[in-house]
């Protein structure tokens, strides 16, 4: 049984969740990690989220939504089921990142922060994510794929489209 | 999965084992793997700094510390529990060496982190991955599993009566992060803003316990200082800077990756050869040498050894490791550009000269960049950047203004050409190569 009563987490993360607390000399140590993990089985960091944090914590709302606005990869209105992140940083940018940029905005029809009307694909560009010597390199959600052509990338879309997603490594 | 690569004139010794499967533990034993750590269990802690400081290691996150003495300013005696923090937030753009080391060798992170511990005498190591490498932290987090299940993690490690945990976590997408006290406040669950220093870390860190902070690299490169002696590590080096480095080569060339060289090895032969030369057989126009934030090096400046004093001594830095190559096609304007809009997006905001100034710089370039800058605005974009410099709390402002002051530099008459209404006279060279397409 988790801790908290009535948790919007699924028993598994409520179980996670008890754990992380514990693992650190202090409960805050946790935030950070569990404001990531709630994002990915809620979508983004909702209300209810914040509320349910703060108090596993023991800190108030406002501490957690501080800390929520510092970082890039929470947020707090819904992203696409697929959240493709394009990295137009400069190693990238040298080997045609923006190309690529374009080549997502053109096919998904959508801008950066923007998310398809089936709610399938979202867009994002980013900063460089640590992938700079096989560039241009892009995450979908948290999977990477990089020497990336626009023919590569048309293939991965549909990869996804079609459900037929990458177990990471 | 990214590509491996490998060149003869690499000296494999952090990379020794990537490729291997070493991220199993019982391929890791095979190779060699936790005997450093039971021979510095043996020897003791006053054994393991003498060793570090005579392997001539200095930190790969960018600053180039030397790691012995860095832990040899750790108070022996302490009333709170002390720590160790490995740095792996990787976000400096044109780096990506760390994410080869926890994919293939995610033991040798761990091995590092508790030699570190037992050298200052801390119980507890965290090890800190960007919130991105979220696969590289599952790899890590089995790799703490296997290590516990096998009694090497834990109570009485080794049965040598010394605990020792490890605690592996992701931020959440923050380049600041990556500074090391910022890292701190963000392992204390808060935003990423540094602390004033002093205190240093070494004495009041995480908790407000004593901790030593390193890079990913450099913790992955202490059990093999250990189990190959520092004097041969020191020896395949260069004076003051031991042993080797993973050096990321990206941009225009022929054959990017990463590649271990040895510290002192010609920045040249790493583009022309390690790197297979410019892409396309074109001309070389620029290096950024050290990842994003190191002044650029033009041509004729690269015949310079790849070691944090040779590199100093020629005007820029070592940095991350991270060699960014670009080619004649290159509009400088906007690779300025493009590198500022990374600093500007991710200042803390905390003090004015980088918060303004990266925003000024921006807009200023941005303006330059579209053609609607007159002359004076060149000698602006300087003075904003020269302002910046030596007047921030943390140095993420100095990492934005000094690249900015190397593009004006060197640069000078490529940010003329673009004055007056004129724009960028590359947009138009490369309109007319897409229409020839
Ligand atoms: C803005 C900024 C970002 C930094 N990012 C990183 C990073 O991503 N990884 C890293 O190891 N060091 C980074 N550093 C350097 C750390 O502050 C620190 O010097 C380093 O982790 C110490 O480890 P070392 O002695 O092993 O190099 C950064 C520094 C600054 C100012
Ligand atoms: S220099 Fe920039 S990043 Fe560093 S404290 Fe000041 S505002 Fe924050
Ligand atoms: S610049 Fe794109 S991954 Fe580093």
């Amino acid at each position: 049984m988790s801790q908290i009563a009535n948790s919007i987490f699924s028993p598994e993360l409520a179980a996670r969740f008890d754990k992380l607390v514990t693992l650190y000399p202090l409960r805050r140590s946790a935030l950070i990690p569990m404001l990531l993990y709630a994002q990915d089985e809620i979508g983004y960091i909702s209300d209810a989220v914040v509320a349910e944090v703060a108090e596993r914590i023991g800190i108030r709302e406002n501490d957690v939504r501080s800390v929520l606005s510092y970082y890039s990869m929470l947020r707090t209105k819904p992203a696409g089921k697929y959240n493709i992140q394009v990295c137009t940083n400069i190693s990238c940018m040298l080997r045609d990142g923006y190309g690529i940029l374009e080549h997502c905005k053109n096919r998904l029809g959508i801008g950066h922060r923007e998310v398809t009307p089936d709610g399938m694909f979202s867009l994002e560009e980013v900063e460089c994510i640590g992938a700079c010597c096989w560039a241009p390199a892009i995450q979908v959600n948290y999977d990477f794929y990089d020497e990336l052509t626009p023919e590569k990338m048309d293939q991965i879309l549909d990869d996804y489209k079609a459900g037929r997603t990458k177990e990471t490594v | 999965m990214p590509r491996l690569v490998s060149h003869p004139d690499e000296v494999k010794i952090i990379s020794r084992r990537f490729g291997q499967g070493a991220a199993e533990i019982e391929k890791y034993l095979e190779l060699d793997g936790y005997k450093a750590v039971r021979t510095s269990i043996e020897k003791g802690p006053e054994w393991i700094i003498t060793e570090m400081k005579a392997s001539g290691l200095r930190g790969r996150g960018g600053a180039g510390f030397p790691t012995g003495l860095k832990w040899s300013f750790v108070p022996k005696q302490s009333d709170k529990p002390k720590y160790v923090l490995v740095n792996g937030d990787e976000s400096e753009p044109g780096t990506c060496k760390d994410h080869l080391i926890f994919l293939h060798d995610p033991h040798a992170v761990i091995e590092g982190t508790m030699i570190a511990g037992l050298a200052i005498g801390a119980k507890m190591g965290f090890i800190y991955l960007r919130g991105e490498y979220r696969y590289l932290l599952t790899i890590m987090e089995k790799a703490v599993a296997d290590a516990y299940a096998k009694g090497f993690l834990g109570k009485n490690i080794f049965g040598s009566g010394v605990d020792f945990d490890i605690v592996t976590q992701t931020g959440a997408g923050a380049y600041e992060v990556g500074e090391e006290s910022a890292l701190m406040e963000s392992l204390e669950g808060k935003r990423g803003v540094p602390r004033i220093k002093p205190p240093f870390p070494a004495v009041v860190g995480l908790y407000g316990g004593a901790t030593v902070i390193n890079n990913a690299e450099t913790i992955a490169s202490v059990p093999h200082v250990l189990l190959m002696g520092p004097e041969a590590y020191a020896k395949v080096g260069s004076e003051r800077n031991g042993g080797t480095r993973l050096f990321g080569i990206s941009g225009h060339v022929e054959r990017p990756g990463v590649y271990e060289l040895p510290m002192g090895y010609s920045l040249r032969k790493a583009i022309y050869e390690v790197g297979g030369g410019i892409r396309g057989g074109k001309n070389l126009k620029a290096v950024v040498p050290g990842g994003s934030s190191t002044p650029v090096l033009l041509p004729e400046e690269i015949d310079v050894g790849l070691d944090f004093d040779q590199m100093g001594k020629a005007g820029t830095m070592l940095g991350s490791g991270g060699i960014v190559v670009l080619d004649e096609t290159v509009c400088m304007v906007e690779f300025a550009l493009r590198t500022i809009s990374f600093y500007q997006h991710e200042s803390c905001g905390w003090c004015i000269p980088c918060r303004e100034g990266t925003d000024w710089l921006k807009k200023s370039i941005t303006r330059l960049h579209a053609g609607g800058a007159v002359d004076k605005d060149i000698d602006n974009i300087r003075y904003l950047a020269e302002n910046m410099m030596g007047r921030t709390f943390c140095p993420l402002g100095d990492a934005a203004a000094m690249p900015t002051l190397g593009f004006v530099k060197k640069f000078r008459k490529e940010f003329e050409d673009h004055l007056n209404g004129r724009g960028c006279p590359y947009k138009h060279v490369r309109e007319q190569e897409e229409a020839l397409v």
